[in-house]
C-alpha cells in the first residue's frame, strides 16, 4: 500500500514538471500559431544551465532561477528573431508544417551542439540536502521534490495573473484569438509574438531546471520533453493553456500506475496511448472547448 | 477634409480586387459606400487599415499618406475599423475587449472618459461586464465591437457591414447609435449591403461594383435615383407608393 501510494505522489511531483514543460509548449502553439519540436532541446538546456552554475559557481540550483530564467528568456528571444519571426507571416497550415521543420532542425542542432560542448556523460545535480525529507506513514516527501512542486504552482500562478491581469497579458490573449483585430486595437502582434516565445522557452528552462534536479540527463533527453509536451497539450486541448497543468499532473500519474502495473519499461507507451485515446474519444482534449 | 482615398488598386494574388478607387469622407460626414457581395468593400477597408497592401494609389489622412503606416499604428492616427463579422476575442469578457480596444497610445490618453461614454451608449455593455463576449446576443456583439473601436475616441470609425445578421429592430438601434457617433462629431464611413437604411443616413454615398466606383452623389439625390433604386433598393422601376 505504502509502495502504491509513494508512487502515486513520485508521479505527482513528476508530473508538475511535465505541465509547466507543456505549458509553455502550449503557449507558443496557441499564441503564434506554429509547433516548437525542439521545446524539449531547450528544457535539456535548462538543465544544462542549472548544472553549470551549480558547479561552476556552486549556486543552489533552485536559486540558480534566478539566472536561468533570464537566461532562456533571452534564447527565446534570439531563436525567435532568427528563425520564428519569418514564419509568423505564413497562412496558419504552411506556418505549421514550416515550423515543425525549422524547429526539428533546431533540436538536432541544439542536441549535437550539447554532445559536443557537454560531451555525453550523464549529469545529475546533488545538492547537500538530496536526500532529505520527511516522512507521513511511510511515504517519503523529499523536500527538492516538494519545492519542485511548489515552484511550478508559483511559476504557474505568475503566468496566469501575467495573463489574466496584465495589460501586456490582455494583449496575448488577444493575439492569440484573433490577430487581426489586435492589430486595429494596436497591439504590435511581432512584439507580442517575441515576448510570448520567450516565455515559452523560460517555461521550457523551468522544467529543466526542476529536471535536473530531479532526474539524471543527458543531451538526447530533449526528445522525450516534446514527446511528452506534446501528449500533454492533447491531454489537456489545444485551446487550453492552463489545462496543461492538471493535464501533466495526469500523465506522471498515469506513468506511475503503469510503473506499479506493468513495470517502468513501458512507461513511456502508456503516455503515447493515453495520448491516442483521448485523441480518438475526446479530440479537444479534457479540457478543451467545442 | 478628411480621408481621401486616390486612385487605390489592390488585389489577391492576380485577382484585381480593387480598380483605381477614388473618394473623399468630409470631416463630420456620414459617407456610405455601397455595393453587391464581393464588390470589394471589404477590401477597402482593409486596405485602408493597413491590413492589405495596396499595389497602387493612396490611403490619405488630412493629406498625409497612411499606406505605408504599419497596421498596427493606424489606430494611433484616430482611425478605427468595426469589422465584419464583429471579430471580437469570444473568450474574453466585455470589459477585456474593451480594454484591449483601449491599449493604443491615443486612448490610453482617454481612457477613462471613453469608457464612460461607451458605458452611456451602451449601458447593456456595462451590465454585461464580466461576460464573455461569445456568449453575448448578435446584437450585443455589434455594440461590443463598436465599443470597442469607440473607447480609442477615434476621428474616423470604419463600419463594415454592422447590420448583418441582426434583427430588423436592432440594425435600427445600431444605426441611431451610429448617427449618434457621427453628432458627437465622428467621422463615419459605413459599408453596407443593406443600401437603403445605409442611404437614409449618410451625407454622402458612393457604388462599388467589381472593384470600382461607379456611382457618387449625395445619399438623398441616389435614394431618389432611378437606377440605383433598380439595383439596389428593390423598386422594380417604380415610384414609391
Amino acid at each position: 500500500m505504502q509502495t502504491i501510494i509513494q508512487n502515486l505522489v513520485f508521479g505527482l511531483f513528476v508530473g508538475s514538471i511535465y505541465g509547466i514543460g507543456a505549458l509553455g509548449l502550449s503557449l507558443v502553439f496557441g499564441v503564434l500559431k506554429l509547433l516548437n519540436v525542439a521545446h524539449g532541446e531547450f528544457v535539456m538546456i535548462g538543465a544544462y544551465a542549472c548544472y553549470w552554475i551549480f558547479v561552476g559557481l556552486g549556486i543552489d540550483p533552485f536559486l540558480s532561477l534566478v539566472i536561468v530564467l533570464p537566461l532562456m528568456f533571452g534564447l527565446g528571444l534570439i531563436f525567435n528573431t532568427l528563425l520564428f519571426e519569418p514564419l509568423t507571416r505564413l497562412e496558419t497550415e504552411t506556418k505549421i508544417r514550416n515550423s515543425l521543420l525549422v524547429s526539428f532542425g533546431l533540436g538536432l542542432v541544439l542536441q549535437n551542439g550539447a554532445q559536443l560542448w557537454w560531451t555525453g556523460d550523464e549529469r545529475s545535480v546533488q545538492t547537500s540536502y538530496a536526500g532529505l525529507g520527511f516522512n507521513i506513514g511511510g511515504v517519503v516527501f523529499p523536500y527538492t521534490r516538494l519545492a519542485t512542486f511548489a515552484l511550478t504552482l508559483i511559476a504557474i500562478f505568475a503566468l496566469w495573473f501575467l495573463l489574466q491581469h496584465t495589460r501586456l497579458g490582455k494583449a496575448i490573449r488577444a493575439t492569440a484569438e484573433d490577430w487581426e483585430a489586435a492589430t486595429q486595437a494596436g497591439i504590435n502582434i511581432r512584439w507580442i509574438y517575441l515576448v510570448t516565445f520567450g516565455l515559452g522557452v523560460a517555461c521550457a528552462g523551468i522544467a529543466g531546471v526542476l529536471l535536473a534536479v530531479t532526474f539524471g540527463f543527458q543531451p538526447n533527453i530533449g526528445f522525450v520533453w516534446t514527446l511528452k509536451a506534446l501528449i500533454v497539450v492533447v491531454l489537456a486541448g489545444t485551446g487550453s493553456v492552463f489545462g496543461a497543468f492538471p493535464a501533466g499532473l495526469l500523465l506522471g500519474l498515469a506513468e506511475a500506475v503503469s510503473g506499479l502495473t506493468i513495470g517502468a519499461d513501458y512507461r513511456e507507451v502508456v503516455g503515447l496511448l493515453l495520448f491516442l485515446t483521448v485523441l480518438l474519444v475526446r479530440p479537444q482534449g479534457l479540457f478543451g472547448k467545442e | 477634409m478628411m480621408l481621401e482615398i486616390q486612385e487605390l488598386s489592390a488585389s489577391y494574388g492576380d485577382l484585381p480586387a480593387l480598380r483605381q478607387v477614388s473618394l473623399k469622407a468630409d470631416a463630420g460626414k456620414i459617407v456610405a459606400l455601397i455595393g453587391p457581395n464581393g464588390a470589394g468593400k471589404t477590401t477597402l477597408l482593409r486596405t485602408i487599415v493597413g491590413l492589405h497592401r495596396p499595389t497602387a494609389g493612396a490611403v490619405l489622412l488630412d493629406g498625409k499618406p497612411l499606406h505605408h503606416i504599419p497596421a498596427h499604428q493606424i489606430i494611433e492616427h484616430g482611425i478605427a475599423l468595426v469589422p465584419e463579422g464583429r471579430r471580437l476575442f469570444g473568450g474574453m469578457t466585455v470589459l477585456e475587449n474593451l480594454q484591449v480596444g483601449a491599449y493604443s497610445e491615443r486612448a490610453r490618453k482617454v481612457q477613462a472618459q471613453a469608457f464612460k461614454q461607451v458605458f452611456e451608449i451602451f449601458p447593456v455593455l456595462a451590465e454585461r461586464r464580466d461576460s464573455l463576449a461569445r456568449t453575448l446576443s448578435g446584437g450585443m456583439q455589434q455594440m461590443l465591437a463598436i465599443g470597442r473601436a469607440l473607447v480609442a475616441s477615434p476621428r474616423i470609425l470604419l463600419l463594415d457591414e454592422p447590420s448583418l445578421g441582426l434583427a430588423p429592430i436592432m440594425v435600427q438601434n445600431i444605426f441611431t447609435v451610429v448617427q449618434r457617433i457621427n453628432r458627437d462629431g465622428t467621422t463615419v464611413f459605413l459599408v453596407e449591403q443593406n443600401a437603403r437604411t445605409a442611404l437614409e443616413l449618410a451625407h454622402d454615398a458612393y457604388i462599388l461594383e467589381q472593384g470600382r466606383i461607379v456611382g457618387h452623389n449625395s445619399a438623398a439625390a441616389m435614394l431618389k435615383d432611378e437606377q440605383v433604386r433598380q439595383a439596389y433598393l428593390g423598386y422594380g422601376g417604380k415610384a414609391e407608393g
